[in-house]
């Protein structure tokens, strides 16, 4: 199943990961993103898709007691950004990620896509513009934007703050973006037009999305995982995944007998 | 109609008359709770109103610009509040540089920085149980720490340190307070660009709890404004016919710290001071102050009120 011809972007090895209250929420979790491919996780509720997700970015650094197992391999320098002596920080910088929920900040639309920028201390106000606006521009969004960058973002709908989310994510030129359910709380039209979004973001990075809807898997990725109770139960070609599973959890997931 | 159809008719009117007579019974008890709750609102406005308009009444002959610009005097219709509202002034002063960065850092550690555990419960329980110290308490602690331990006098230094220590936890909790609503999604929204945690606080945290911090700040201010027991303890002046030295002189470096060891009235002293004088001239003048300090109370947690409106306003989780 592995494409030979496409490279290796991350990759999962021997993953376990425990919560600070022992909970092992990931078992020896071994797999790959390839680069330019978006690959998506399903799996019933509280089976560690989002956790698996949130290992990329170092998100469970944030509360305290929480332990990572095992490596997760960066491309192209062989970095693993679970070793301790890599600093999350710099793992954000690499690996942006895009929420369930829109969350952007309550300052305007502009300041929302700069604020990645500001943060790794860039003040000139020429690249600040042009890297806002190329960002808000490859989140499709610009359209309806640019005549009121200053508005508060709250002033969106929805599925536009959703996309103001993922040009925030953009704005700092990410090697690899995490989506952890970027459609749950939005309309179908909405859903529609981030799916298209995230096909088109495939050829500029990688992309792991965590999905709890099988049809967005089957419509948006190239490779899906299964998981189930914190072990990646099956990988695959999306194609192989919906019509050939090789394992039986999957078949019962994917024709809805279970979950 | 079937004789079936008909009776199952019956049943079902019958039960609509008694599910109306029950739903209005429960009304009834809607009425009853909102005038016992009318009522209970209106025994503790009333009484606020009835003092308020008291006070204005009895105090109304003072009511001039003499009144603030005069000192206190042995005749009553000449004596002024000058040296008490402009030592209020200056206490507040003391107190708002010395209570908000305190109270702020304070709070923003415990919710930020420390460590979860039994040690930070600890200091939790303390800073709520502090709220609710008597003040007269801060007053002795003050008059040992501040007047004879550190040398500090009875001065608006002093006055202005204790009554900061008093709000101290007010502004802590409410920092705190103003903190915790703010939604994790937006804490790792900041985290996952890759903000550093000074960057997460200094960026989100303190702006988008600022309206809730003010608030408690201004009616931590409210509350230091209106204290008696703590500023008599520690030694203030009643009868003060001089004002401090000003703070901004003409000359440079314009700024002057004399005023800081300077002794002081303020308000409620002033008030207090003139109550207990036999002349019911002096009386007067107390209600005209009382008046006065319900006001400016008053207008501090109404522009609290204000502030956090405007803050809150662009803000929405």
């Amino acid at each position: 199943m592995a494409n030979v011809t496409t490279p290796i972007k991350a990759e999962s090895r021997d993953l376990n990961f425990f919560y600070s209250n022992g909970m092992q929420a990931l078992k020896s979790v071994n797999m790959p993103l390839y680069e330019n491919k978006i690959t998506a996780l399903i799996g019933p509720s509280g089976c560690g898709k989002s956790t698996f997700l949130r290992c990329f970015n170092r998100m469970h650094d944030l509360y305290p007691g929480n332990k990572y197992q095992g490596q997760i391999i960066m491309q192209p320098d062989n970095t693993n950004i679970l070793e301790p002596g890599v600093d999350p920080i710099e793992v954000r910088m690499r690996i942006s990620m895009v929420f369930q929920k829109p969350n952007p900040f309550p300052k305007s639309i502009y300041e929302n896509v700069a604020y990645g920028l500001r943060v790794r201390g860039e003040k000139n106000k020429r690249i600040v513009d042009d890297k806002v606006e190329e960002a808000l521009k490859g989140a499709a969004i610009w359209n309806e934007t640019k005549d009121r960058l200053h508005d508060l973002a709250f002033n969106l709908s929805g599925g536009q703050q959703q996309r103001l989310c993922i040009a925030r994510a953009l704005a700092t030129d990410p090697e690899i973006m995490l989506f952890d359910e970027p459609t749950s709380a939005l309309d179908p039209i909405a859903t529609a037009n981030i799916e298209e979004l995230m096909s088109e973001l495939r050829n500029k990075l990688t992309i792991l999305v965590v999905t709890h809807n099988m049809q967005q898997a089957a419509r948006v990725s190239d490779y899906t995982a299964y998981m189930y109770l914190g072990e990646l139960i099956e990988y695959g070609d999306t194609d192989m995944i919906f019509t050939r599973p090789t394992r039986k959890e999957t078949e019962d997931y994917i024709t809805g007998k279970f979950g | 109609m079937t004789e079936l159809a008909k009776k199952s008719q019956a049943s079902v009117l019958e039960n609509l008359d008694s599910v109306r007579a029950m739903i209005k019974r429960h009304k009834r008890n809607d009425i009853l709770f909102s005038i016992i709750g009318l009522i209970a609102l209106m025994i503790g406005l009333l009484t606020l109103c009835t003092l308020f308009i008291d006070l204005v009444m009895d105090g109304y002959p003072r009511f001039n610009i003499d009144f603030l610009s005069n000192f206190p005097s042995r005749r009553a219709a000449k004596a002024g509040l000058l040296s008490a509202w402009v030592g209020s002034l200056l206490v507040m002063t003391v107190t708002f540089l010395t209570a908000v960065p305190m109270g702020v850092a304070a709070g923003l550690y415990l919710e930020e920085y420390a460590k979860k555990g039994w040690f930070s419960d600890l200091i939790e329980i303390n800073v709520s149980n502090l709220a609710g110290v008597p003040s007269i308490v801060y007053g002795l602690l003050a008059l040992g720490l501040f007047v004879y331990g550190l040398g500090l006098g009875q001065s608006i230094l002093t006055a202005g340190l204790t009554l900061g220590l008093l709000i101290l936890p007010i502004v802590i909790v409410s920092t705190r307070e103003s903190i915790r609503a703010i939604p994790i999604a937006i804490r790792e929204a900041a985290y996952a660009v890759g903000a550093t945690k000074w960057q997460v606080v200094k960026d989100h945290v303190l702006k988008y709890s600022q309206g809730g911090i003010l608030t408690g700040v201004i009616i931590g201010m409210a509350r230091a404004l209106g204290e008696t027991a703590p500023v008599i303890t520690i030694g203030a002046l009643t009868f003060i016919a001089f004002l401090p030295p000003s703070p901004l002189t003409e000359a440079a470096p314009f700024i002057n710290f004399d005023w800081l060891t300077s002794g002081f009235t303020v308000l409620p002293i002033q008030m207090f001071n003139w109550l207990s004088r036999p002349d019911h001239a002096f009386h007067i003048n107390a209600a005209a102050t009382g008046a006065i300090i319900i006001v400016v109370t008053l207008l501090m947690n109404g522009t609290a009120i204000y502030l956090r409106y405007q803050i809150r306003k662009n803000i929405k989780w």
